[in-house]
């Protein structure tokens, strides 16, 4: 029965009923309302897909905050890779970059006049990318410490001299600290993405949950996950427990994976950097080391803005990407959301990124309707 | 609505709202007064798969549908397959299920392999055995090479049906039935477009359908209210077309909805969402409650039809909306243009 492999035992509903039967207990236990956030794109898809924004308990709001790696690349990182593409060089990236605006337009608009722009599926296929031509290649890494070690990897592993990497990758705990001592937030608790916790070992967050006396719980992306995950953390925010409890011990270890990590800061160092919408984040940007210089794309290319760029769309200022990532905002709270901003026409990065809030929320339909409504929507009673 | 300076986009070919739209505003809505008043029980202005026209005691179906897909030979069949399939399934949802005859064009890009072309060709006359369906005229167009993509093959169809089935006639309290597992063309496809190295597993499902339609209004009679097929647009676009006709609410369980195994994992590793993704070789069936146990029956005993279930209900309330009881939660189920994906049938 259990060796069955098509049988996907992390979304049993029957179990997921019971999670869900215990953790409105333990909501109304601690008799207020809680706020709690996690930080992953992945999260919030399988919140949207499995509609269980639709049962959690009212006294529980889940936020989604900073974990979105292609929505907190900053406007500038994104005009230094059009500054290079559109002066001819081949630049390639993670596909969800694309349609991201800069100051003014994105790479897909710049692909569009002309610029040399390529969607790769990992750091490897781009230095493949490099070693089939003669030309120069630069790499235009994106995303958190998860895509930031494969860049390392293969950073590490003497890449042909035409390959060069133009770094916008991000490190997620420095921003977690700058949104636990937000005010606006009233965050109670995180849920860590148990994907990045593979790397960097649940131990990692300890110093933060005592520091901000905060509880995290790691937790992984299926539906039972998840469930058990709220459980731990609402529990430990009620009890006021600023302790890290690892709930995806079936892939998470406290120490993480060392060589990954060790490869990571062997050859990226932390940087203070601004994060789109959000702050400067101490320590929250990865770039290259000195002792990668020869393949570093700031160091021989020309980042500035070509000379002509359009000015940036008035919409784009009504944009609530920024308070969205940091959790005081919900994409329906949006006056763009839906309306002039939609997948197929984003007018922020939160709309463009399969990870960001505004596209789960738009592809899954939540906040296109009330949440009042949503939650009414109690469908096995309504009819039959 | 037609801008001035509009143009075309894949969207309007996807099969979705933006196709609806173009087709009523631009086709339907400025067709010459005489078609208008033609006789049709089903005519152009109901947007189903095809035009009924009272006919003795019965009702001429006509159907056309054309043929683009990329790549012309994929995992479980080829375009010649699917246009045979296409034209008489979609025959086959207004109730005709004998099929008179087939017309078939075809417009060649100059320099397309003739080994290529017999393979086709073939292969139209093994489904045509199938279906008892026999292309009977036809149109051959050659055009220079870069004029178009290797080949467009486009068939028309001719049935008669006793009872004509509309996609519009779901009631409320009514069982949806689909006839297999859903996806599977669609991923198949773009499995070997993004040669995913799945395709062992994963198989279009491209089939005439008027064998199985059959044995289901046999057994089912005036109980099936309701026939379609969720090609483009799949699942979610066929039966959120057919709520927002009905007006009336449809209710999915998830759990319910077959799906193979590798349809599944191809679906996660493209990022796709099965129930939006074509099927050629699947029948969406709303039938009485009553009726379903013989239904349902006929259907498993067929070889098109053995993994047939009842995967959601009918209700009067959500008017226009298909709601996906996922067993953690629902969600509402959107037809969209903007998942469109190009040249799959």
């Amino acid at each position: 029965m259990t060796n069955d492999p098509t049988r996907l035992e992390f979304r049993d509903p029957a179990r997921g009923s019971e999670l869900l039967t215990r953790l409105e207990h333990v909501v109304e236990r601690a008799g207020r309302r809680i706020s709690v956030m996690h930080v992953c794109g992945s999260h919030e898809q399988a919140l949207a897909r499995y509609g269980l924004r639709t049962s959690l308990p009212r006294g529980l709001r889940v936020v989604m905050g900073p974990g979105c790696p292609v929505c907190v690349t900053d406007a500038p990182e994104v005009d230094a890779a059009i500054a290079v593409a559109s002066r001819g060089v081949h630049v390639v990236t993670y596909g969800d970059m694309l349609g991201v605006p800069g100051q003014s337009i994105s790479l897909e608009d710049a692909r569009s006049a002309g610029a040399r722009v390529s969607v790769v599926y990992s750091a490897l296929q781009a230095v493949e990318m490099a070693r089939r031509s003669t030309d120069a290649v630069v790499f235009f890494a994106t995303g958190f410490e998860t895509t930031a070690v494969a860049t390392a990897a293969v950073l590490d592993a003497q890449p042909p001299a035409n390959f060069f990497v133009l770094s916008a990758h991000k490190y997620v705990p420095p921003a977690m600290e700058v949104v636990a001592a937000s005010p606006d937030a009233r965050i109670e608790g995180f849920l860590a993405a148990g994907n990045a916790a593979i790397i960097t070992g649940y131990g990692l967050f300890e110093p933060f949950a005592a520091e901000h006396g905060l509880p995290v719980v790691v937790a992984g992306f299926e539906p039972l996950d998840i469930l058990a995950g709220l459980i731990r953390l609402v529990e430990l925010a009620v009890e006021g427990r600023a302790e890290v409890v690892n709930a995806y011990p079936r892939c998470v270890t406290r120490d993480g994976n060392r060589p990954a990590l060790a490869k990571l800061f062997k050859v990226f160092e932390r940087r203070d950097g601004e994060w789109r919408g959000i702050a400067t984040i101490a320590g929250g940007d990865l770039r290259l080391r000195r002792e990668y210089a020869a393949w570093d794309a700031r160091e021989h290319f020309d980042l500035a803005p070509i000379a002509d760029a359009p000015e940036a769309s008035e919409l784009a200022g009504k944009c609530r990407c920024g308070a969205i990532m940091a959790g005081s905002a919900e994409p329906s709270d949006c006056a763009l959301f839906g309306k002039e901003c939609r997948p197929d026409s984003p007018r922020g990065a939160c709309m463009v990124s399969s990870e960001g809030a505004c596209r789960i929320w738009h592809q899954y339909g939540l906040g296109l309707r009330s949440e009042r409504e949503l939650s009414t929507l109690r469908v096995r009673e309504s009819s039959a | 609505m037609i801008r001035e300076k509009g143009t075309v986009e894949l969207k309007h070919g996807a099969g979705g709202p933006a196709m609806r739209e173009l087709v009523k505003s631009l086709l339907v809505e400025r067709l010459p007064r005489e078609a208008a008043l033609a006789a049709t029980a089903v005519g152009p202005e109901d947007l189903d798969d095809g035009a009924a026209i009272p006919f003795g005691d019965r009702f001429l179906v006509i159907t056309t549908d054309a043929h683009v897909v990329k790549p012309i030979f994929f995992p479980g069949g080829d375009i010649g397959r699917l246009a045979v399939s296409g034209v008489v399934n979609d025959l086959a949802m207004m109730g005709a299920t004998e099929v008179i005859g087939l017309t078939s064009s075809v417009i060649i890009e100059e320099g397309f392999p003739l080994v290529s072309l017999e393979r086709i060709r073939q292969s139209m006359r093994e489904t045509s055995l199938e279906a008892s369906a026999f292309v009977l005229t036809g149109d051959t167009k050659v055009m220079a090479r870069g004029e178009l993509d290797g080949i467009v093959l486009s068939t028309s169809g001719v049935g008669l049906a006793q009872r004509v089935v509309r996609d519009a006639g779901l009631r409320a309290g009514d069982a949806i039935v689909i006839t297999g597992s859903v996806g599977d063309h669609g991923l198949a496809v773009l499995s070997a477009r993004h040669q995913l190295g799945l395709e062992g597993d994963l198989r279009s499902d491209v089939a005439p359908l008027n064998g199985l339609v059959r044995v289901a209004l046999g057994a089912g009679g005036e109980a099936v209210h309701a026939l379609k097929d969720p090609t483009r647009g799949g699942v979610t676009g066929a039966l959120v077309e057919m709520a927002q006709k009905a007006k009336l609410g449809i209710v999915l369980d998830e759990s319910a909805i077959p799906l193979t195994a590798a349809a599944r994992a191809a679906a996660q590793i493209l990022g796709i969402d099965p129930l939006g993704v074509a099927n050629e070789g699947k029948a969406l069936l709303s039938v009485e409650a009553d009726a379903i146990r013989p239904i349902l029956a006929a259907l498993r005993a067929h070889p098109l039809g053995a993994q047939a279930a009842v995967i959601g209900r009918v209700v009067s309330d959500h008017p226009g909306e298909v709601l996906l009881d996922t067993g953690f939660g629902h969600r509402r189920l959107f037809e969209r243009d903007a998942e469109a994906i190009p040249r799959i049938c």
